[in-house]
């Protein structure tokens, strides 16, 4: 199956491709007298808790006891006006060093972005860089993205060998879910003439959600703890692609609905075509939101509900916590197969309200 | 201030979903008590309004997260 090992290859280029400077160590800052002083220093949850859901330049595995950390330092691409294009180790960043002009900021408004230096003080708001990196949720949605090809086209190969009747191996676990988008959200929605052109969308959707959903609550080894649909960039892309898909293919119908809506007396109208405007866009805006809120919350419940054993410092909490963490994270599982399921649906909504045909 | 009037905010959104999803709840059992073959669709129905009403909370949470 030459997909499958074209696929393989892929898989292993870009993980050699997106750890060029793997598990790097910092060997400065080691006196004994602040190593004393962290050890006593208040936890602050806060801080942990937005530190793993966002996105970061560097994957951190773990701190060890004297201070030093050991991570997999991800490659920084950054292209700047005066500078070009810089693609780094983000190795070179770390601990607020500065390279090239780049710095990591640490702290404030701009904490954990890229911006350019000057010889002595910043270039900051007019000229922050282009940040094309290779961060933390890129790699997790890679790895997603892999996962769901190996998937898929094992699945289509074996369509082909074996036919439709008889499904065996893989087949079995994912045709129930593809007929489920099939019948349940595309033809019931759209209708059975026009489903077909949107299902390519719409089972890739689904499965993109679900894939990432259900990683991002692994949160080892590495490529699992990725925050990917956490991350509003992601669920802002995904919301703009049902937002182009369902403004192109929109009929007249559709438009005639926006701007002249049937039934409404026409002083009316001044009121309700902004009203209509703002649907369009608040609709794939609420998808978007919709999304990120679900599973940032997710993660940042399961996150405080383990911090509780570091902020009280007793073992005794930790059978407490731990059962909780275990009750949510199961909510989360279900959560994670809902989100992907309503998003597709709304989608599928949007899409059969743009073409759907006069009645 | 701003970090404890985001909190008191978030607080009287969870108010309104909680308030929503409960009366989804209801309406739901009233159903099913009345039908009880129709259970599983009914379900379905239920857990969607669910997620929906739950988005609806979740704007209020982005935003108090955002005003932090």
């Amino acid at each position: 199956m030459k997909n499958r090992n074209l696929v393989g290859f892929f898989f292993f280029l870009l993980f050699v491709g997106t750890t060029i400077s793997a598990f790097g160590q910092d060997s400065d800052e080691k006196g004994e007298g602040k190593e004393k002083e962290e050890s006593e220093r208040t936890f602050d949850a806060s801080t942990f808790i937005m530190d793993h859901i966002a996105d970061s330049h560097e994957w951190h595995i773990l701190t060890k006891k004297n201070g030093e950390s050991v991570a997999v330092y991800l490659p920084v691409i950054v292209y700047c006006r005066e500078k070009g294009l810089d693609m780094f180790s983000s190795k070179k960043l770390a601990h607020g060093h500065e390279y090239k002009g780049y710095k990591l900021e640490e702290e404030g408004d701009l904490k954990g972005r890229i911006v350019t230096v000057n010889k002595d003080g910043r270039i900051n708001e007019g000229n922050l860089p282009f940040d094309f990196s290779i961060t933390k949720a890129v790699v997790g949605l890679f790895f997603a993205a892999v996962i769901g090809l190996l998937l898929f086209l094992s699945l289509s190969q074996s369509y082909k060998k074996t036919g439709i009747s008889h499904p065996k191996g893989i087949q079995r676990f994912l045709e129930p879910i593809i007929l489920f988008v099939r019948d349940d959200i595309a033809i019931s929605n759209i209708g059975i003439h026009k489903y077909e052109k949107y299902m390519p969308y719409l089972l890739t959707v689904f499965f993109f959600i679900l894939i990432n959903n259900l990683m991002g609550l692994v949160p080892f080894p590495p490529p699992f703890g990725a925050n990917v649909t956490g991350n509003i960039a992601v669920t802002f892309v995904l919301a703009v692609f049902t937002f182009l898909i369902t403004q192109f293919n929109g009929n007249k119908n559709y438009w005639r609905h926006v701007f002249a809506p049937p039934g409404v007396p026409f002083w009316l109208l001044p009121i309700m075509i902004p009203v209509e405007i703002i649907g369009i866009f608040s609709k794939p805006f609420a998808l978007m939101i919709r999304l990120f809120a679900n599973i940032t919350a997710g993660h940042i419940i399961v996150l405080s509900l383990v911090c509780l054993i570091f902020i009280f410092k007793s073992l005794g909490v930790a059978p407490v916590s731990i059962l909780f963490v275990i009750f949510m994270d199961s909510l989360e599982l279900l959560v994670a197969f809902l989100q992907a399921y309503i998003f597709t649906l709304l989608s599928a909504l949007f899409i059969s309200m743009a073409v759907e045909e006069n009645h | 201030m701003t970090g404890t009037m985001a909190a008191v905010g978030a607080g009287l959104a969870v108010i309104g979903a909680g308030l929503g999803i409960g009366r989804i709840g209801g309406s739901a059992m009233d159903a099913i008590a009345r039908q009880p073959e129709a259970t599983s669709k009914i379900q379905t129905a239920m857990i969607i309004a669910a997620a929906l009403i739950e988005g609806a909370a979740l704007f209020a949470i982005v935003v108090a997260l955002i005003a932090k």
